[in-house]
């Protein structure tokens, strides 16, 4: 035992203790996740994204909403300006860094509210059945009804102009999808016979949808999220466009995409840099997506 | 004292017009520490009648008592202490995310035991499993050790009335008889009463003292198994049924 290193204790075959098989499972997950070289990627753009989030006063070159109207919509490279300026004269980078803030907070505000409300309600709804599924799945359907900008915008409307509450009416719009989703997931598993043997141990029904459902439903929940960021982020910089979202000072990405949209003949970047920035930011977490269903999913980890 | 009474059962599927009878009238019963076969083919409704009994199938009419107790449609927890299931398909019948030990561990849990790291252990032990299956998933393990675990499963909240699903029609010929060997030592030593279901009748011969032959929803015949043994079955349909498996 002394001589054996930590890696083989995680990676043993015949764990001592309840820890040590969830270290090992942890640890052997962490191998495959390593191992999938385009999940890793997508990883450490997301890392660098919080980094660069925490040290933003740090590594921003400038004030992100000082003006310099002299010196005003500045090609890339121009000195101490690497991106340009937009028009009215604000560093670019700089408010792409900030920016990357509040793009985070978007992001993790929709990510813990929609899909744990689409969660429960679709897996209540497929496993309780009766009417109360019927219910559930008409109030859905009433949602899914209404375009979703259309619905975030009387949300927007009722809650009052800001970025909260843009990211709230949007993740009031987007739990639909999911919650049809971890429905189907668990309209086939609610017959499989692993069910009914917790069944017939006398377990209830919250029990089995927390305890037995859940775990089968979030990793395509996690999937479907991680592909729906590009759209949420989108959609917070459409309300941003529409004076509803994100007010002007702030650099929220969406908003510098729409307010460089004007210049965007003669002056690329203005509008480039942004769209550049949310395209990196969707698609590392289209990547960390694919990866993480791979190792959320034992059987298919081998 | 019979362990199992059931009476004129009737159970059936859907309403109205999609109303399917899978089983009807069915009336046997079963002594404490017997076992006793359900045998027919696909369809016959020999599993149906395990899932009334387990109220898995909740559409029936008709009688049925375990140990003396009428059966209501809601089972109490007393009921799954007393009876437990072991399914067919033991690819099926394990969560794919939760180890062996969380298996046991939350049936041990439901039914109220303390000490659930010793009854662990102990349960592994007794179905022929050690100690280094404990924490492995259900993707790691053979077939003949997932229906270990379902064995052990079963076992856990210690029934006195064990229902068999065709416990061994998925797995290897080989790993069959170990399974067969298995349900044979665990009643001897446990004092268990069997209710097993199966179209293979030599598995039948081999584990259960009485059985009954079902068709089309409806027992036709129940016998001993010597007259089993003996080809002297009565009704048409079972002595075809004992022709095809010899």
């Amino acid at each position: 035992m002394a001589d054996q290193t930590l890696r083989q204790w995680l990676l043993t075959d015949t764990p001592t203790s309840r820890r040590h098989a969830k270290l090992s499972a942890i640890y052997q997950g962490w191998l495959s996740f390593r191992g999938n070289t385009m999940a890793m990627i997508g990883l450490w753009i997301l890392l660098a994204l919080v980094g660069i989030a925490a040290f933003a006063p740090i590594l921003s070159p400038h004030d992100p909403f000082v003006q310099d109207l002299g010196n005003r919509l500045a090609p890339l490279g121009t000195e101490s300006h690497i991106l340009g300026t937009d028009s009215l004269g604000r560093d670019i980078l700089s408010r792409l860094i900030y920016g990357s803030r509040i793009t985070l907070y978007i992001v993790a505000l929709v990510a813990l509210i929609a899909p744990v409300v689409g969660l429960l309600v679709g897996t209540v709804s497929g496993y309780v059945g009766g009417w109360v599924d019927v219910v559930l799945m008409r109030i859905t359907d009433i949602f899914l009804a209404f375009p979703r900008l259309v619905l975030a915008l009387a949300f927007v409307a009722a809650l009052g102009a800001g970025i909260e509450n843009a990211v709230l009416a949007i993740s009031l719009t987007a739990w639909p999808p999911y919650a049809r989703i971890a429905r189907a997931e668990t309209l086939t598993i609610r017959a499989a016979d692993y069910i009914s043997a917790i069944q017939l141990q006398g377990a209830g029904a919250m029990r089995i949808i927390t305890r037995h459902i859940w775990p089968l439903c979030i990793s395509s929940l996690i999937v479907r999220v991680t592909l729906d960021m590009a759209g949420i982020i989108l959609a917070a910089a459409g309300l941003g466009f529409l004076g509803l979202g994100a007010q002007p000072p702030s650099p929220e990405w969406g908003a510098m995409i729409s307010e460089g949209r004007r210049f965007i003949l003669d002056h690329w970047w203005v509008a480039t840099m942004p769209g550049l920035a949310i395209f990196t930011v969707s698609l590392a977490f289209n990547l960390l997506g694919d990866g993480l269903r791979d190792v959320l999913d034992p059987k298919g980890g081998e | 004292m019979s362990m199992l009474d059931i009476n004129d059962l009737n159970v059936w599927f859907g309403h109205g017009r999609d109303r399917v009878d899978a089983v009807k009238g069915a009336t046997f019963t079963v002594a404490r520490g017997e076992s006793f076969g359900l045998v027919g083919e696909s369809g016959s409704g020999k599993s149906t009648i395990l899932r009334a009994i387990s109220g898995l199938a909740p559409l029936w009419s008709g009688g049925m008592a375990v140990d003396g107790t009428a059966l209501s449609k809601q089972r109490p927890k007393a009921f799954y202490k007393t009876v437990q299931m072991v399914f067919q398909d033991p690819y099926a019948s394990l969560h794919p995310r939760h180890s062996v030990d969380q298996v046991l561990g939350e049936t041990l849990h439901l039914h109220g035991f303390g000490d659930i790291d010793a009854r662990v252990v102990k349960l592994l032990d007794d179905v022929g499993l050690g100690q280094k299956f404990r924490f492995r998933y259900p993707h790691q393990l053979s077939g003949g050790q997932r229906q270990r675990v379902a064995i052990a499963r079963a076992l856990a909240p210690e029934p006195e009335l064990l229902l068999l699903d065709e416990p061994t029609s998925a797995l290897d010929v080989s790993v069959q008889a170990e399974i067969l060997n298995l349900l044979v030592d665990l009643r001897r030593d446990r004092g268990l009463t069997y209710v097993m279901v199966s179209h293979d009748l030599s598995v039948v011969g081999h584990m259960c003292e009485r059985l009954a032959v079902m068709q089309n929803g409806q027992i036709v015949e129940i016998m001993g198994v010597e007259t089993l043994r003996k080809m002297e079955a009565k009704h048409p349909y079972s002595q075809s049924l004992l022709a095809a498996s010899v």
